[in-house]
């Protein structure tokens, strides 16, 4: 297999934050979990952005990978990450697959209205769901990795080489699925819908595809910030949340498939001092900063690396 | 029956209440095309300028209901006025002819940016002005027994929902706002100054947030947060009915009431479910809303 430039530095930065990892303290490598995990779900989000639409309810998919974590666990007596994460990502699918149907049919403000009304269902369904500890939530249990367990004492460091493991992965599906033809066909919608249909390409199939993907990808996330957090609750589906990925991911912007890590990094560590110190006016600065984002960065940030790239050349 | 006069009675004033709620959001859409997620916070401003005056008067000693009603109505078409002003003068204004995608994204930053403010202005400490709400008692309908403070929102209700299809349908302005809904750029060629008209529907659109708000104060204890509840129903409401129509508005909010009222009633495990349930409901077979228009697809 021929690995490209961007591919080899994606490994690359994946086994040095690994390395990294292994001489930082516990707190760092359980924000950079929580980071990494949340830029999996943003992916999603910035799939979506690249066809031209804004979902307001990727917690949806967050929600439903968290809760298949803690269910499995709970119910069926599933401790293995991995296959915990995969039912996250079977239960993810069924439903984007009967959703897609329908959401694939939607444009602008009423894609990213029916997909924060479908997450809210999700919300209503779960503060209501008494034996699940509605809005409370519940804790995951103690998972194992393969032939390791989690409540050794290096349980953070597990699960930051877990997440670190499935986003090169998942990183890598998807710097080469955005050049393929679908990937491609996406961004052509996003330009002009119907002259993809006129070159005789099905743009429902394209977008379903498409929004099924982007669905599993944030299942992942979620159930990996339910393995990382040891607990769930219905708010990983409330629209708010569905906000701060699509924060992230104009942050990040669209140009890159490591724009979204870099800006689920920065928001993290920010979001962890911010609150902090200033409890009352963390989401003033995420208001701020987002209104400074459209109105000077309106590729995000990665447009900084490839603009200092084409002024060297 | 008992049931059925139950689920009518509350269905309607839950349906009032949300009319309120949801007709400056579908006004700012009909006109100006922008979805605007800050009417949640104008609501969260008109209830604690509202319910803050309300507590500063009954510390004073007074307890005059008219008064009261005074009090909210001059708060909150203050409050909603000047905040609609700063938000089109100062942001929007710089934004227009962006998506309308894009909008929707700057006016969630400035619900965040809002929602801070308020806490920072009045922290986060619940506020109370039950007064107005107990000063006036409840009446019996049948064995039914109803607030008439609810009963009142009602007819708030009617009485802007009418004032407002008589200021589009019957008055100068009105005629000049759906020109602008037909088409923007013609009316601007034909003399139209589009921005004002902008200004002042963004003010009038404002300033019915911050009325909502501030009559649904007595009702409720005003914490941070309420104004982020509020905006998602206002958004089931108007896509269920069709963004941009006052009647969309009016009816999507009385089936979205009475959806909640009888599953509330007869199911009230599903109290949340419900009201997105229909609006997907309504969606799936008429995309744009029960009122609303298609748009042509650009090719």
């Amino acid at each position: 297999m021929h690995l490209d430039k961007t591919e080899i530095s994606l490994i690359g930065v994946a086994v040095a934050t690994a390395l990294a990892a292994q001489l930082s303290p516990d707190w760092l490598v359980f924000t950079l979990t929580l980071a990494i995990s949340t830029a999996l779900v943003v992916m999603g989000v910035v799939m979506l952005m690249r066809a031209g639409l804004v979902s307001f309810g990727q917690g949806l998919f967050y929600c439903l990978g968290g809760y298949a974590v803690g269910l499995g666990g709970r119910f069926l007596g599933i401790t293995d990450a991995l296959l915990l994460i995969g039912l996250g990502v079977i239960v993810t699918v069924a439903v984007a697959m009967i959703l897609g149907l329908l959401m694939t049919r939607y444009r602008e403000i009423f894609f990213a209205m029916l997909s924060l009304a479908f997450s809210m269902i999700l919300y209503g369904i779960l503060v209501k769901s008494h034996g699940l500890g509605s809005t409370d939530g519940f804790g995951v249990v103690d998972w194992t990795l393969l032939w390791l367990e989690s409540e050794t004492a290096d349980g953070a460091n597990m699960a930051l080489l877990l997440a670190i493991g499935l986003a090169l992965t998942i990183a890598l599906f998807l710097n080469r699925y955005f050049k393929s033809s679908i990937g491609l066909a996406c961004e052509a919608i996003r330009e002009n819908e119907v002259r993809v249909e006129y070159m005789g390409i099905s743009r429902q199939q394209v977008l379903y595809i498409n929004y099924v993907l982007a669905a599993a990808v944030g299942s992942v996330g979620g159930s990996m910030t339910a393995l990382a957090a040891g607990h769930v609750d219905p708010t990983l589906a409330y629209w708010t949340v569905s906000g701060e990925f699509v924060f992230i991911a104009l942050l990040g912007g669209t140009g890159h498939v490591a724009a979204p890590f870099i800006a689920a990094l920065i928001f993290t560590l920010v979001r962890t001092y911010a609150v902090e110190l200033a409890p009352n006016a963390w989401q003033m600065i995420l208001g701020i900063v987002l209104l400074l984002i459209i109105l000077f960065l309106p590729k995000g940030i990665w447009s900084l690396f490839t603009r200092k790239k084409g002024a060297a050349s | 029956m008992l049931t059925v006069w139950a689920i009518l009675i509350d269905g309607f004033i839950y349906a009032s209440w949300l009319f309120l709620v949801a007709a400056g959001l579908t006004v700012i859409y009909g006109v100006m095309r922008i979805l605007n997620m800050a009417h949640g916070s104008l609501y969260a401003l008109g209830a604690y300028a509202a319910a803050s005056a309300l507590g500063l008067y009954y510390a004073g000693g007074g307890d005059q209901l008219w008064m009261a009603f005074v009090i909210i109505a001059v708060c909150a078409i203050t409050i909603g006025a000047i905040t609609g002003l700063a938000i089109e003068r100062g942001l929007l204004r710089l934004m227009y002819g962006r998506d309308e995608i894009l909008m929707l994204i700057i006016t969630f930053a400035v619900l965040l940016i809002l929602e801070d403010v308020m806490k920072l202005i009045w922290g986060t400490t619940p506020y109370f002005a039950y007064q107005p709400y107990a000063a006036m008692g409840r009446i019996n309908i049948d064995v039914l027994t109803v607030s008439r403070y609810d009963l009142m929102v009602l007819v708030v209700s009617i009485v802007i929902g009418a004032s407002l299809w008589f200021w589009l349908e019957r008055t100068r302005i009105g005629k000049i706002l759906r020109s602008i809904i037909h088409d923007r750029e013609i009316s601007q060629a034909m003399g139209v100054n589009v921005e004002r008209m902008f200004t002042i529907t963004f003010m009038i659109g404002a300033t019915l947030g911050a009325i909502a708000g501030g009559i649904t104060a007595p009702i409720i204890s005003v914490v941070p947060g309420i104004g982020i509840e509020v905006i998602v129903l206002a958004f089931a409401v108007v896509v269920t009915g069709g963004l941009g129509s006052i009647t969309g508005a009016a009816i999507g909010a009385i089936i979205v009431g009475l959806a909640r009222a009888t599953s509330i009633h007869t199911m009230p495990e599903l109290e949340l479910f419900i009201i997105y349930a229909v609006m997907a409901a309504v969606l799936v077979f008429r995309p744009h809303g029960l009122f609303g228009q298609a748009v042509a697809r650009k090719i």
